[in-house]
């Protein structure tokens, strides 16, 4: 038995340590430990509730957008605001949380992942007329490769054009994601760390001049996803096809729905959304509906003091005890109904594939078509990478639609008071998956404040049964080829994407 | 011939927001930055950034190690973060020894004391943020207060801002390149370059009119001055208002919200939405004003 530990898996936002024991080439047993502890959740303790919004953000500067947004919703919900939301504001909200989505799918895929698969050394063999890969290859040739060296060595199998042509979508990725984050600010001030989603609606106001800008953003965003992303994704499922049957983890899926189409419901759970709430579950892939009082999170394993486990994250606790015995992470570990959940773009693409959605029904079936893969491999590492290309697609091309919805002159915003006593839940589906964020306010401040992020899903350590979370399932019973060069782990443990300041916060 | 800066750069208890911010700088790109001589001759060598790099694990932190060896003196050393400290030390970690678990600030300590020069990129690292926010549970320190700690006595400049505006990192890095480290009276009282953080925003703010007119905004999306509403550009020193953000697209006060202050030491201690108080209020023509009622 041997272990092979990784610390820090870099290309994920955060402190991440993967400890693996490997037996003849073969996982055996996985963990996963977060190694980041702020306690955000205690700093907004005795704050102004609409600081939440704000402090909340802060939780990641990866995914701001999708906690300012729970933030916003857990405060409508708490402020007695649910259904009261103007249109203006929920259009607003979809875009400002659409465009920051999008952009993030596009990083993941080329900035976070790509480097796993492409070998960009082979610009040094470039010979043709691109200033940008001619300008790599002069970087090449001056023999400082930091960041993009060293690296772990090995399996990479693009034939050297393709390298050299990824190299390039890289780089055109940078300015595209830049320019997502772009289209972002024109409604909420700026990003990371945006101001423009507070509860009672948003603070800007729609404008013609403002509409247009958006919506020629939104069309050199699509035309990247559907001609660049999209084709890149395929083609890298296509030469990694063996990572069509990898890394499938729990096999049960949660989505919270997110982008609102409907502002006169409360309930988060069955207002009508792009992507459906609901949990899918490989063995008969059924939707079934969220039963909100189902969440506990277990801390056995994490962290934190036995006595805060299996609550419910309304009456969550987070009491730090660093260095507890058998404890090994500072993620907690989100249970739905006691089992394993994973979250992310495959589960709001499965929710709504098997709600029988038309696009993205069209799109799943399409791509599963191209690889000639049954929708059994949408449970690997690929189908994670799949799932984010056409989830960025589905939301990218919404935004137009809501762009034209807008009416300007008409409210953006919702006056209220802080009540003295309340309580709030907000859910919605940022970059990563199912996020939601609980708050109890007491004489107008906040008592509680709860955070279930994706990755507290995703890089769960073992619950209080002893079982492991998504991505050390996932892991376990992979074969790896080279322990010194294990691509196997990375590739699985990036394909969910993990965000631990997010996860831990 | 092109001259190599190295350059390192140490997430602490961050969010990694001041590296998302930094990629999206706008002129010199991030390819810019990362690829090409950034000043005609000069190339900086980011040879260690979590976010962005090939290496993981072992094949990351030799690099690192390698970079605080090898290089002593010679290289600048980035800091996004504060940086938790005393019992609750290992509540941030990177990487082991031994089997056991290395803590940031041993990571920061054995890196600063052989850098040429400190940044601490955004507001944790300047002035603590949101981890030493409240009852500040991981005992999280600011880059400054933690070299004073372990008297390590090197070039600090802050760069705060949550996140910082990538002009703002970008620009003191080109002015380190072109002219050297800054001189003392380049920055101000809390080491931020006094290029970028020498003014109020109150000073330059389009809404300054309603101000002066006591024209205030009473709710989110109306008109006036967003002083009532809690704005704390009165007190934040930052080139927001004339240099925009993303690209120039919009800023804070542009979509309508209040500055909330993130530039300053002070940026967690304050609620965001409730007016300021206890504030000395600069008055436009007030000079004027006096003296041609003498």
């Amino acid at each position: 038995m041997a272990k092979v530990t990784i610390d820090p898996i870099t290309r994920i936002e955060g402190h991440l340590k993967i400890e693996t024991e490997v037996d003849d080439g073969v996982v055996k047993d996985a963990r996963s430990t977060g190694n980041l502890f702020r306690g955000i959740e205690i700093i907004l303790r005795g704050r102004d509730p609409r600081d939440a919004q704000v402090i909340a953000q802060r939780i990641c500067g990866v995914c701001p957008q999708s906690h300012g947004m729970a933030a916003a919703l857990c405060l409508d919900s708490a402020f007695g605001l649910g259904d009261k939301i103007p249109d203006n504001a929920r259009l607003m909200r979809n875009l400002i949380q659409g465009a920051h989505v999008a952009q993030d799918n596009v990083l993941h895929f080329y900035h976070l992942a790509a480097l796993d698969y492409v070998d960009i050394t082979d610009v040094a063999k470039y010979e043709g007329k691109d200033s940008d890969l001619n300008s790599v290859k002069d970087f090449i040739s001056r023999g400082q490769l930091g960041p993009f060296m060293p690296r772990y060595e090995g399996d990479y199998r693009l034939p050297v054009e393709v390298n050299q042509m990824a190299a390039a979508h890289y780089l055109q990725a940078l300015d595209i994601r830049r320019m997502g984050h772009e289209t972002v600010a024109i409604f909420s001030g700026k990003i990371p760390h945006s101001v423009g989603i507070v509860p009672g609606g948003v603070t800007a106001v729609p404008t013609v001049d403002k509409i247009t800008a958006f919506l020629w953003k939104v069309r050199k965003l699509q035309d990247f996803i559907d001609n660049v992303y999209i084709p890149d994704v395929l083609a890298i499922a296509g030469v990694y096809s063996d990572y069509l049957e990898i890394g499938a983890g729990c096999k049960n899926l949660l989505s919270y729905g997110g982008y609102d189409l409907q502002g006169d419901e409360a309930d988060l759970t069955t207002r009508k959304r792009l992507f459906k709430q609901g949990t899918v579950s490989a063995a008969d892939l059924k939707l079934r509906k969220l039963d909100m009082d189902s969440i506990t999170e277990g801390v056995k394993y994490s962290w934190y003091e036995d006595s805060s486990s299996g609550k419910h994250p309304s009456v969550g606790e987070t009491k730090p005890e660093y260095g507890k015995p058998d404890a090994y992470s500072w993620v907690k570990a989100p249970r739905y109904g006691g089992q394993v959940y994973e979250v992310g773009p495959l589960a709001r693409v499965c929710t709504s594939y098997v709600d029988g959605h038309p696009e993205i029904t069209r799109l799943v079936d399409w791509a599963l078509a191209e690889l000639k893969a049954p929708p059994s491999a949408l449970f690997s590492v690929m189908g994670r990478h799949l799932a984010r290309a056409i989830s960025a697609k589905v939301i990218a091309d919404s935004l137009e639609k809501w762009l034209l919805e807008l009416k300007p002159g008409e409210p953006t915003y919702v006056e209220y008071e802080i009540p003295d006593e309340g309580a709030g839940m907000g859910l919605i589906e940022g970059s990563r998956g199912a996020l939601g964020h609980w708050i109890e306010i007491k004489d107008k401040k906040i008592e509680n404040y709860q955070a279930v992020v994706p990755t507290t899903w995703n890089a769960s350590p073992r619950d209080d049964a002893g079982t492991p979370g998504p991505m050390e399932q996932a892991l376990i019973g992979t074969k790896v080829r080279d322990k010194d060069n294990p691509f196997e782990l990375v590739r699985i443990v990036r394909s969910f994407d993990p965000c631990l300041a997010c996860a831990i916060h | 011939m092109v001259k190599e800066i190295p350059l390192v750069w140490l997430p602490a208890a961050a969010c990694t927001g001041c590296s998302v911010s930094l990629l999206n700088t706008a002129s010199p790109t991030i390819k810019n930055l990362l690829v090409d001589p950034v000043i005609p001759g000069v190339h900086i060598n980011l040879r260690f950034h979590p976010t962005i790099m090939a290496a993981s694990g072992d094949v990351a932190l030799k690099v690192l190690e390698d970079t605080a060896e090898e290089l002593k003196g010679g290289y600048v050393l980035a800091v996004d973060g504060a940086i938790p400290t005393g019992p609750t030390a290992g509540y941030c970690n990177m990487g082991e020894r031994d089997g056991e678990p290395v803590t940031i600030e041993t990571r920061f300590v054995e890196l600063a004391q052989n850098a040429l020069a400190i940044l601490a990129v955004g507001t944790c690292a300047s002035f603590g943020g949101i981890p030493a926010g409240g009852s500040n549970p991981s005992n999280c320190v600011t880059v400054r207060k933690s070299l004073e700690q372990h008297g390590i006595d090197k070039p600090l400049i802050n760069i705060p801002g949550c996140p910082p505006h990538p002009d703002w990192f970008v620009g003191t890095v080109a002015t380190i390149l072109l002219n050297g480290l800054p001189s003392a009276d380049e920055l101000d009282a809390d080491l931020r370059p006094k290029a970028f953080y020498g003014k109020l925003i109150h000073e330059n703010c389009p809404r300054r009119a309603y101000f002066d007119e006591h024209k205030f905004a009473d709710k989110f999306g109306a008109e006036g001055c967003l002083y009532e509403l809690g704005c704390k550009g009165p007190i934040t020193h930052a080139d927001c208002p004339t240099r925009h953000w993303n690209s120039g697209t919009n800023w804070v006060i542009g979509a309508g919200s209040p500055c909330l202050g993130c530039t300053q030491p002070e940026f967690m201690s304050l609620p965001f939405y409730e007016k300021l108080t206890d504030v000395q209020l600069p008055v436009v023509g007030a000079d004027w004003q006096s003296k041609e009622a003498e």
